[in-house]
């Protein structure tokens, strides 16, 4: 590392502990990040499309994750390299915004990377080749809105939206019923939406699951379902029109914050403290009863006579219920969160058709089901699945296939899928390379090599020929000026995207393109790593 | 220039054919560990524990063995984990299913080092796996207008889960107990109203069933020790000291006397307390937590039984069977519903004295008491007693029955194999491959027994040929014979349970090409 001295032989101190640490500088250092991005977008390659491959991850704690979400292979990857840091934040924002494309959104960087080196190897300027890929992401954006297509649905008419949500739902594991999973989704985000506004709130759907039974299984239930029981063995496990009185506060004897002491040291005392104490257990419990509740959720614990209490009255309770579940109920039943038994009024109370209890399997697992509430707004989607692994999967995939569905509900433009959206924009890049002067020109024209990318990993994953078959749908696109052709990945026999019905968000494609130059952008910038060296 | 590592310096990544090669090491590797505890004549293992006092446990369940197993390679925890929801959701079949998923994918590892996408071979599996279902669906029995047959039904099935246990000398007791105790439950799946209590001492053939509660628990000094239309109070409720709740409450005191006085207010306390409980006008008094020396002469001046410290589910289960509420206060004893039995009294089970509660209102929960000569007999007779009581339980509600002895197993392989015929394309390599796992199972039940499994086998197969045929594997005999006729079935939901969850963990297992395994997390030090 290169040391200034100064007129007597000292060297100048720049960096704190300059010698400890290790420094990579221009080309190097772009040649080392650009090696790195490249590594993990090869990791994610083979995932990508139907017939991708799924990964196994094992934690730090040695449990298993099988996934093919790109989003959370590299969360779970625990890299250690910056680089690769920053593509595993790409894939976050993209899991974020859009939901989908994790995948894509990184098979692109690495992409997009490897074509900056062959560039910088011909020696242009990183700066240059960034600005080109801005110019080029740019047109392949506009021409993305080009060719995309509006399309119409609404709540009586959802087969468009189950459609696109199959085409999420095929690259997954789950699409033995991918079909099945798709209208729950879809019907999850319908009941949720706001058509008005065009707006979903992802958090009204809960997405639980419970391991045993059959995928097919899986249920879209109108309510809420909390992982609890009963705070009572004894008490109803059905409860009609219930009135729910939601607690946050526990029914113990208080707790002021503010530190005290109660002194003890006559007998009288003594018993006073012990009358206050029933008496307050009973108060707490009568004031629910006198609202008018049939049922108590409590955040927090019972103590063993407040439980018999509520018992005694005939007031079913539940306990230990999570703030954010907590919050769910409230919003399902129209109810409010109590925070003190004072507050508790008839009008906050929640209303719910039906409460009940449901049992699982040969253990003691056990499952409260709140449906028919007063306001249908809260829906979950209950899961089921032959073990663990599988049930975390098909959470995460139900999770992509309602992002899907909300994306379209915001925005009903489609570009269709199977890599033909690349393909066109590829070709459109191409095209406008030759009218721009300058070095920029190389840089676009790379650009365009890499968007061809995503369908070249698409037929390698489907075991096709990938330069062949990519060739091929190329020149039929260009010959036909048609740009649904792309890569039969499910050999149905037709290359027409629209006859197969793959369709993805204009949003979440626009997104993958924008994300993905952005931080290639990032990457070539970077022309010095400073990183404290190994100690 | 190198490529720079990415990971963090313990983590290790394995791609394409060697990830697929560790994982279907892993995997068969682990089907090969519980192969030989499958069917009849299925061996046992012994676990020893890494814990203290090395624990031994002789079993041959397959969730048991493999839940004890302590596991690196990942495959092996998806089986693992599908052993284990297997015994959740049905009970029983544990071994099976690992078997099944293990050989899917022995023949799927022959199958990719032919060149076959594992993807071509997941579908093909998927068609396979829905064809058998199909094929079994076809030959299930559903013997639920008969209630007569029914019961014959249940009785062959718990013969043929016990057969394959440590029980299988007195398998027809313990079918009958088990069958009974089910029938007790009216349709319900709650296990819990089922108890087991495990006694050394005697042998396998002393176990019964009881009708009523037997509580391991002993009747306080100087108590009645039988009581005739017991009244039962059955409380959750601190009856040591009671202690003031409220926070920051405490106590200081300036004198001795006063120290005295606020004892005495304590005790004073107490009495009230004891005099509200006999208050409901009870003569039995069950309090899951401690009793008191002081509280427990209370009660027996009163004439009360009292027991102390019955855990959870006891009392959980008392108030189930005798009907009444597990209370906590009592202040109003009209409110408050008592739990009613004909006749509490202490018997003596081998040396050891219980109380027993008979004629009590609800019939729905029993208690089978095992005797057996050591503990770990008696662990895997509960084991094994358990798993026919979920089969039992289980098949009462879905009550569709199939044949056994690997009968099941020949008629999918047989439709299976058809399929393949029809199907054009390389699918058809995966669904002979997935008829060929399912003859595994035979094979391997007739090995076990030490028979010519090759000839079985194939005998077996020439039979399922005819239309209708119940043959199956006699290992008594060594021959195949008619599995109705010798009373071997099978409960439809295991079965399907099996079939599709080691469906699904083969095709997740097939689906990964890389393997990533995360750097350890350090332990902290303490320095």
């Amino acid at each position: 590392m290169a040391l200034a001295f100064d007129e007597y032989g000292r060297p100048f101190i720049i960096l704190k502990e300059q010698d400890q640490k290790t420094r990579l500088r221009g080309i190097e250092a772009q040649k080392a990040n650009i090696a790195a991005g490249k590594a993990v977008a090869r990791i994610l390659r083979t995932s990508l499309g139907p017939k991708g491959m799924d990964k196994i991850l094992q934690s730090p704690d040695g449990d298993v994750t099988i996934t093919n979400d790109g989003a959370t292979i590299l969360e779970q990857m625990d890299v250690d390299n910056q680089i690769a840091k920053l593509l595993v934040e790409l894939s976050r924002s993209q899991d974020y915004e859009i939901g989908d494309g994790t995948t894509g959104v990184v098979v692109m960087a690495g992409a997009l990377l490897e074509q900056a080196e062959r560039l910088l190897e011909c020696g242009i300027h990183p700066i240059r080749i960034a600005e080109g890929y801005e110019m080029a992401s740019k047109i392949a954006v506009e021409h993305l809105v080009h060719i995309s297509q509006k399309f119409d649905f609404g709540a009586a008419n959802i087969e468009p939206l189950v459609q696109t949500c199959m085409t999420t739902l095929s690259s997954k594991i789950v699409n033995r019923c991918k079909r099945h999973l798709a209208e729950i989704s879809v019907k999850a985000v319908i009941a949720v939406a706001d058509l008005e506004r065009k707006d979903v709130n992802l958090d009204m759907i809960k997405v639980e699951g419970k391991v045993g039974g059959k995928l097919e299984d899986t249920e879209l239930i109108y309510g809420i379902t909390v992982d609890k029981d009963m705070s009572h063995p004894q008490m109803p496990k059905q409860i009609e029109d219930a009135k729910i009185a939601i607690l946050t506060c526990p029914f113990e004897p208080p707790k002021p914050k503010t530190k005290h002491k109660v002194e003890i040291d006559t007998v009288e005392k003594f018993q006073t403290l012990r009358l206050q104490e029933q008496k307050y257990f009973d108060d707490m419990v009568q004031k629910c009863k006198d609202v008018g509740a049939t049922l108590v959720i409590c955040q927090w614990g019972f103590d063993d006579e407040a439980n018999h209490l509520l018992m005694n009255r005939n007031l079913p309770a539940v306990r230990w219920v999570g703030g954010v579940e907590l919050e769910l109920i409230a919003i399902a039943t129209g109810g409010r969160i109590v925070p003190r038994f004072q507050e508790l009024t008839p009008e906050k109370l929640g209303r719910a058709g039906m409460v009940r209890e449901k049992s699982f399997g040969t253990t003691k697992d056990k499952m409260l089901y709140i449906e028919h509430c007063a306001n249908s707004r809260a829906v979950t989607i209950f899961i089921r699945g032959g073990n663990k692994m599988m049930i975390e999967e098909t959470k995460r995939s139900i999770h992509d296939a309602l992002c899907v569905a909300r994306n379209l509900i915001r925005n009903n433009a489609i570009v269709y899928g199977g890599g033909s959206a690349e393909i066109s924009c590829s070709i459109a890049v191409e095209a406008a390379a030759d009218k721009y002067p300058g070095v920029e020109q190389y840089a676009i024209r790379a650009f365009a090599d890499a968007l061809d990318s995503v369908p070249m990993a698409l037929a390698e994953n489907s075991g096709l020929q990938p330069i062949e078959t990519l060739s091929a749908v190329k020149s039929q696109q260009i010959k036909d000026n048609n740009p649904h052709y792309g890569i039969d990945c499910n050999d149905v026999g037709t290359n027409d995207m629209r006859q197969q019905d793959v369709f993805e968000t204009l949003i979440g494609k626009q997104q993958q393109i924008l994300l993905a130059t952005q931080v290639v952008k990032m990457i070539l910038k970077i022309d010095d790593v400073i990183s404290p060296s190994e100690y | 220039m190198a490529i720079e590592k990415i990971f963090k310096d313990d983590a290790s990544e394995e791609k394409g054919e060697r990830a697929r090669m560790a994982s279907f090491v892993g995997a068969i590797a682990i089907t090969d560990l519980v192969k030989t505890t499958l069917g009849p004549k299925g061996m046992d293992k012994i676990l020893q524990s890494t814990g203290r006092g090395h624990g031994v446990t002789v079993t041959n369940d397959g969730a048991t063995i493999l839940k004890s197993l302590h596991i690196d390679n990942p495959a092996a925890k998806v089986l693992i984990d599908i052993s284990k929801v297997q015994d959740d959701e049905v009970g029983d079949g544990t071994t099976s299913v690992v078997v099944l998923a293990g050989e899917l994918l022995r023949e799927a590892e022959k199958l990719v080092a032919t060149k076959i996408h594992p993807m071509t071979i997941i579908s093909g599996y998927r068609m396979a796996a829905e064809c058998a279902r199909n094929a079994l669906l076809q030959r299930v029995v559903d013997n639920k207008e008969n209630a007569e047959k029914f019961m014959s039904d249940l009785m062959k099935i718990a013969m043929t889960t016990l057969s394959s246990k440590i029980l299988s000398q007195d398998k027809v007791h313990f079918a009958q107990l088990a069958v009974d105790a089910v029938m007790r439950l009216k349709g319900s799946t709650n296990l819990e109203a089922i108890q087991i209590i495990k006694k050394p001492g005697g042998s396998l053939r002393d176990s019964f069933l009881d009708e009523g509660f037997i509580l391991d628990k002993k009747i306080g000094l100087g108590q009645p020790k039988r009581i005739e239309n017991a009244k039962i109070l059955v409380a959750n409720t601190a009856m040591d000291t009671d202690k003031v709740k409220i926070y920051g409450a405490r106590v200081r005191v300036d004198s001795m006397s006063k120290v005295a006085e606020i004892e005495g207010a304590e005790k004073e306390k107490m009495r009230e307390k004891v005099q509200k409980i006999i208050a409901h006008g009870i003569n039995c008094f069950v309090n899951r937590q401690l009793i008191y020396n002081f509280p427990e002469e209370l009660f027996a001046d009163a004439g009360i039984l009292a027991i102390e410290h019955a855990d959870f589910d006891g009392i959980e289960r008392l108030a189930l069977v005798t009907g009444g509420e597990i209370a906590s206060t009592f202040d109003n004893p009209e409110s408050v519903k008592l739990g009613h039995c004909k006749l509490i009294e202490e018997i003596m089970i081998g040396e050891d004295k219980l109380i027993h509660f008979s004629g009590v209102e609800m019939g729905q929960a029993c208690t089978i008491v095992l005797r057996g000569s050591s503990h770990h007999v008696l662990d895997e007779a509960e084991r094994s007693l358990h798993d026919a009581l979920c089969v039992l339980s289980q098949t009462v509600n879905d009550t569709r029955v199939l044949l056994g002895g690997g009968w099941p197993e020949m008629v999918m392989a047989k439709e299976v194999d058809e399929l393949a015929r029809k199907t054009p394309g390389k699918k058809s390599h995966a669904i002979e491959a997935f008829s060929r796992a399912l003859v595994a199972i035979p094979t391997i039940i007739a090995d076990n027994a030490g028979l010519d499994s090759a000839d079985l086998v194939t005998q077996l197969r020439a039979a399922h040929h005819k239309e209708g045929c119940n043959a199956g594997i006699d290992v008594i005999s060594g021959s195949v014979g008619d599995m109705a006729e010798l009373g071997i079935s099978e409960s439809f939901k295991v079965k399907q349970a099996v079939l599709l969850s080691a469906t699904e963990a083969a095709e997740m297992i097939l689906r990964v090409d890389e393997i990533i395994t995360c750097a350890p997390r350090k332990r902290e030090d303490r320095m």
